[in-house]
C-alpha cells in the first residue's frame, strides 16, 4: 500500500523543474550557436529578439494562440466523440472491423496538407475547416485505442461475466468500457498533441484575409514577410499550446485512473 | 453453453457431479481430454493433479459449461434444477489469478456476481458484508485491488465466489501464484470455510501436499489427452489440524500420490 506523502506542489515541480532547466539550456545553446556561426537573422535570431518580437506583439500573439487553442480543442472533442463511435462498432463485430479498418488507416496515411485545401472548398475559409482539419489527424489513435480496450480483455474476467448469466450490455457497461479507459486516456494523449498540429496545418490554408486567425496563418504571413523573429515566436506560441493541451489532457487522465489504474502511480 | 444437465435417476443419489466419457478436441485440433471419467458426491473436496497442459484447466471449464465437450457428457445432480436454467446455477469459479476488476473496490468486486444476476438489494448488501467477514477482509471493503496483497486478493476472489452460495466451488491452481507461507495459510482458511459453508469442491492444484491437506479424494490425471489414472482416497477425518502435515501418514500419502503423478507425467 504505497501512499504518496508529498505535497502536490512537490510532485509537481519535480515534474516541472527538469523541462524547465532543459529550456533554459537549450536558450543558451541557442544564443551561442547564433553569435559563434554568426547567424544571419533572417534565417535564425537569437533567442533575444524573438523575445522582443514575442513582446512586441502580443496581442496579435495571444489571440491567435487563444483561437488555435479553440479549434484544437474542438477538433480534439470531435476525433473523442467520432473515435469512439468508430470503436464501438469495431468492437461490436470482426467484420466491421475487418470492413472498416483500412478506411480507418486513412486517416493515419492521408497527408494533410494536400487535403485541408479541398476542405476548405467544401467547408468554407473558416474555424469549420480548422477543426475538422484538426479532428482529420486526431481521429486516428482513438480509434485504435479504443478498439484494443474494448477488445482487449482478460479471458476469465470474460468467464466470470459469462458465469453469472451476464447480459452483453451488462459486460459491455461493466466489463468493457471500464477496461477501455487506460487505453483511450493513452490515446487522447497522443491526440490532443496531434490536434494543434492540426489545427495549424488547416489554418494555413484557411483563414486568408480574415480578420482574426489563428498561429498557422500568423506563421504563413511572418514568413511571407520576412519576419523570422514573429515566425520563430509563433511557432513556439503553438509548441507551448500543445504541450498545455496534452497537460491537460494527461492530467484529467491521470484523475480518472489515479485509484485503479497501477501506472498512474 | 450448458455443460450440465441434470442427472438420469439411475445414477448415484448423492454423486453431485458425474463425468462420463467425456473426450474434447479444441478447434485447433489439440485433443485436451479423453474418455475422461470422474464422480464427485454432495460436499466432498475433490482435488485434481496432473502433468502441465493435460486439460485441467479445460475440465473445469467444461463443468461450469463455458466449454462444451466432443463426445460424453458433464451431469449435476444432486440438488433442484441444478443448471437447466442457466439463472439457478449455483456454480463459482476462483481463477489462478485474483481477476479482480481493478476498477472496482473490493466490496464492489464481490458483489459482482449478484448485481450480474439481478440480485443487488439491501439484503445482497448484508451478503457481501458477511463473505468479507468470512474471508477477514472487512477492514478492506473500500479498498482497491491494487492496494492489497497477493494473498488478499485471492482472499477477495474467494469472498466473491461464495458471494452466491455456490453448492459447486471450482478452484483453477488458485493459490499457484503465492508465495508458500502465504499458500500454507490460504489452505487452512479454504480448509475451514469449507467445514463452515459446506460447497462441493473441485480443486485443480500442481502441489501434491495442498491436494492431501485439503481433499477427501485426490485424482490423478495422464499427461495430455487427460484421463483419470488414479484415485487416492483420503483418509484423515475433518476438521483437519495444519499438524497433519508433519505426521508420518501424511508424508506417506503425499509420497503415494507423487508417485501416480511422476508416473502420469511419462
Ligand atoms: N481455447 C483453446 N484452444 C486451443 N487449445 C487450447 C485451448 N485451451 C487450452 N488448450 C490446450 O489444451 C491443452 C490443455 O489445456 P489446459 O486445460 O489449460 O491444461 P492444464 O490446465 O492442465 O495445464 C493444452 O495443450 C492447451 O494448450
Ligand atoms: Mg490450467
Amino acid at each position: 500500500m504505497r501512499k504518496n506523502t508529498l505535497p502536490l506542489s512537490t510532485r509537481v515541480l519535480r515534474f516541472v523543474l527538469p523541462p524547465m532547466i532543459f529550456f533554459l539550456l537549450f536558450l543558451g545553446g541557442w544564443d551561442l550557436a547564433v553569435k559563434w556561426f554568426e547567424i544571419p537573422a533572417y534565417l535564425l535570431p537569437g533567442p533575444k529578439p524573438v523575445f522582443q518580437s514575442a513582446v512586441a506583439n502580443g496581442r496579435v500573439l495571444a489571440l491567435a494562440s487563444l483561437l488555435t487553442a479553440a479549434a484544437a480543442a474542438a477538433g480534439f472533442l470531435v476525433s473523442v466523440v467520432i473515435g469512439l463511435i468508430v470503436a464501438f462498432l469495431f468492437s461490436q463485430s470482426a467484420w466491421i472491423q475487418r470492413a472498416g479498418y483500412p478506411y480507418a488507416m486513412f486517416f493515419q496515411t492521408v497527408p494533410v496538407v494536400a487535403i485541408a485545401p479541398l476542405i476548405v472548398i467544401w467547408f468554407g475559409s473558416d474555424f469549420r475547416s480548422i477543426v475538422i482539419t484538426s479532428a482529420i489527424v486526431g481521429l486516428f489513435p482513438i480509434i485504435t485505442t479504443g478498439t484494443a480496450g474494448l477488445t482487449n480483455l482478460d479471458r476469465n474476467m470474460v468467464e466470470l461475466f459469462d458465469l453469472n448469466n451476464a447480459s452483453r450490455w451488462q459486460k459491455l457497461w461493466k466489463l468493457r468500457f471500464p477496461n477501455s479507459i487506460p487505453y483511450l486516456v493513452a490515446g487522447a494523449k497522443t491526440s490532443s498533441g496531434l490536434s494543434v498540429v492540426g489545427a495549424i496545418i488547416g489554418e494555413f490554408f484557411a483563414g486568408f484575409g480574415q480578420q482574426r486567425y489563428g498561429l498557422g496563418y500568423l506563421i504563413f504571413q511572418a514568413n511571407a514577410a520576412l519576419k523570422t523573429d514573429l515566425m520563430v515566436a509563433a511557432t513556439i506560441a503553438s509548441t507551448l499550446l500543445g504541450l498545455l493541451i496534452f497537460g491537460v489532457v494527461g492530467l484529467a487522465g491521470h484523475l480518472a485512473l489515479r485509484r485503479w489504474h497501477h501506472s498512474a502511480h | 453453453m450448458t455443460g450440465l444437465t441434470v442427472a438420469d435417476s439411475s445414477k448415484m443419489e448423492d454423486s453431485y457431479l458425474v463425468a462420463d466419457g467425456v473426450s474434447l478436441e479444441f478447434a485447433s485440433g489439440v485433443r485436451a481430454l479423453e474418455g475422461f471419467n470422474l464422480t464427485i458426491r454432495t460436499g466432498d473436496f475433490l482435488s485434481i493433479v496432473g502433468p502441465s497442459g493435460c486439460g485441467k484447466s479445460t475440465f473445469l471449464r467444461l463443468v461450469a459449461g463455458l466449454l462444451k465437450p466432443t463426445s460424453g457428457t458433464v451431469t449435476g445432480g444432486g440438488v433442484d434444477g441444478f443448471a437447466a436454467r442457466k439463472r439457478e446455477r449455483r456454480i463459482a469459479f476462483v481463477f489462478q489469478q485474483p481477476t479482480l476488476l481493478p476498477w472496482r473496490t473490493v466490496e464492489r468486486n464481490v458483489c459482482l456476481p449478484l448485481e450480474l444476476r439481478g440480485g443487488w438489494n439491501r439484503q445482497t448488501r448484508g451478503k457481501v458484508a458477511e463473505v468479507l467477514e468470512l474471508v477477514g477482509l472487512s477492514e478492506f471493503a473500500r479498498a482497491y485491488p491494487h492496494e492489497l496483497s497477493g494473498g488478499m486478493q485471492m482472499r477477495a476472489s474467494l469472498a466473491r465466489a461464495l458471494v452466491t452460495d455456490p453448492d459447486l466451488l471450482l478452484l483453477d491452481e488458485p493459490f499457484a501464484a503465492l508465495d508458500d507461507i502465504t499458500r500454507q495459510r490460504l489452505n487452512s482458511e479454504l480448509l475451514s470455510l469449507w467445514e463452515r459453508v459446506r460447497f462441493t469442491a473441485l480443486f485443480v492444484t500442481h502441489n501434491v501436499g495442498e491436494a492431501v491437506y485439503l481433499s477427501h479424494r485426490v485424482a490423478v490425471m495422464s499427461a495430455r489427452p487427460g484421463r483419470l489414472v488414479a484415485d487416492h482416497a483420503i483418509p484423515f477425518t475433518f476438521p483437519r489440524q495444519a499438524e497433519i502435515r508433519s505426521t508420518p501418514d501424511f508424508a506417506a500419502l503425499v509420497g503415494r500420490v507423487a508417485t501416480s503423478l511422476g508416473e502420469a507425467s511419462q
